[in-house]
């Protein structure tokens, strides 16, 4: 079973949307047993850092999480899911994050020509061209945030050109992130949610 | 590079689209699911919906609409008309809108853009500008009320205080414009993105191939916005992208 964990973050309906109509049935809960007993996982997420953090930790949820990774479930975080995964966020002050990935995640620099937040369809560019997402090679994703992962080369499967270049795909073993909305990213991103499905949940290609 | 994005604009009245739509491949013209779909198909970067629906009973069918154009469609869509709470901002949000659009209600009362803002995020709220120029000193003037109530307001000043208030995004209607086909008020929307530094969307006046690249161009907007144009097929959205790309715009 796939599930997407339940704390009330702002996209979670819409992720659920996208899996239904791929016919992947998802179930939503912070039950630990039932997320411990899953075959993969969605972090979603939108909002601010800490809060998000906070509301995890509350429901004893950061615990489970990396309790799943390290049984090697197939981890698949979300926009602000996605900035969860890295050590610490610099938004309203320093806050740790789940520590999934190394790396930190810190404002998009200001640059002329370059509005904050980041919000649009931009193409990206595929670094890691073995990955199971090398489709996403010069294809357009939707993204909405002021914030991006600042992490090595080598987590970055895919990146697309802002102020910086900004990591749009990430993966740390059995982790993967999505900096943009896939369930807003028309075919490409329903792709990349089948594709989580079908080639790592199911094929174990996990990268292990 | 960030896209350019084209955006067509739907009238929703009691949970049908309303104004003429002419898709020949469409069974149910008047279903906003099927003809988001065929605008997915067609290249659309977004959509806005505009409740034109006049009594608030009928208001809830808003939030099915959304509901069931979010279970088909997945690209960001913009809901506007009539929104006066944060409370219907989060029920149409919770069915799958991605932005809430304020147009009169934020002339009304400033402080729901802030409290909207705080709320779901800056990016989640879009402030919607009637814009109509006054002939006699030149000045852009702000109308509210679709168009209806002069507000006295300075359109660029009031632009500049919707987004210190906490406005992420700044639709803009030339009224002047609006239904000549005569092209984007590309004036309007240059003066605007040199006051502000959030995104852009032009409305109003789209009527060849040609218009789209001026208002990208000259305008320095970020989204163009049209209705009837796509909606009688006029232009399509694939037939806009590929004029833009020839003119060096970035679009998707």
């Amino acid at each position: 079973m796939l599930t997407i964990i339940d704390y009330d973050a702002g996209n979670t309906y819409n992720v659920k949307k996208a899996f239904d109509f791929l016919g992947v049935k998802t179930r939503l809960t912070a039950d630990p047993a039932e997320i411990l007993a899953s075959r993969g996982l969605i972090l979603p997420g939108v909002g601010a850092f800490a809060p998000a953090m906070q509301t995890l930790r509350t429901r004893g949820l950061d615990t489970v999480i990396k309790k799943a990774v390290m049984q090697k479930t197939p981890l698949l975080g979300i926009c602000l899911g996605m900035q969860l995964l890295f050590e610490s966020s610099s938004e309203y002050g320093e806050h740790k994050g789940l520590g999934l990935i190394p790396g930190k995640v810190i404002a998009l620099p200001r640059k002329k020509g370059y509005k904050v937040p980041q919000m649009g369809w931009n193409e990206n560019e595929l670094i890691q061209k073995n990955s199971v997402f090398s489709f996403v090679a010069q294809q357009y994703t939707y993204f909405v945030h002021s914030f991006y992962a600042d992490c090595d080369n080598k987590y970055i499967v895919s990146r697309v050109d802002y102020s910086v270049p900004v990591p749009a795909i990430v993966q740390n073993k059995n982790v993967y992130g999505l900096q943009f909305h896939p369930e807003k990213s028309g075919n490409v991103g329903i792709k990349i949610l089948q594709t989580f499905v079908k080639e790592i949940i199911y094929n174990d290609n996990s990268g292990n | 590079m960030l896209a350019k994005r084209i955006i067509p604009c739907l009238d929703v009245d009691n949970g049908r689209v309303k104004k003429g739509i002419n898709f020949v491949n469409l069974v149910d013209i008047g279903d906003p699911a099927a003809i988001a779909a065929e605008y997915e198909r067609q290249g659309a970067d977004e959509l806005v919906f505009l409740d034109i629906t006049a009594t608030n009973q009928k208001r809830q069918t808003m939030k099915e609409v959304v509901e069931s154009v979010s279970r088909r469609v997945f690209m960001p869509l913009t809901v506007g008309g009539g929104i006066k709470s944060v409370a219907q901002m989060q029920l149409l949000l919770k069915a799958g809108a991605d932005k809430i659009s304020l147009n009169t209600a934020a002339v009304v009362e400033p402080q729901l853009i802030t409290k909207g803002a705080q709320k779901f995020g800056r990016q989640c709220i879009v402030v919607a500008i009637d814009v109509k120029k006054n002939s006699a000193t030149g000045q852009y003037m702000v109308f509210t009320s679709g168009g209806q109530h002069g507000t006295g307001l300075d359109a660029l000043d009031w632009a500049e205080q919707a987004v210190s208030l906490g406005a992420g995004e700044l639709l803009v209607t030339s009224m002047d414009k609006d239904g000549t086909k005569s092209g984007f008020d590309t004036e309007l929307y240059r003066e605007l993105t040199e006051r502000v530094d959030v995104p852009i969307i032009a409305s109003g006046g789209a009527g060849k191939l040609n218009d789209f690249t001026a208002v990208f161009c000259k305008g320095k907007v970020d989204g163009a916005l049209a209705a009837s144009v796509f909606h009688y097929g006029e232009l399509t959205i694939s037939g806009v992208k590929d004029t833009l790309k020839k003119a060096g715009v970035n679009v998707r």
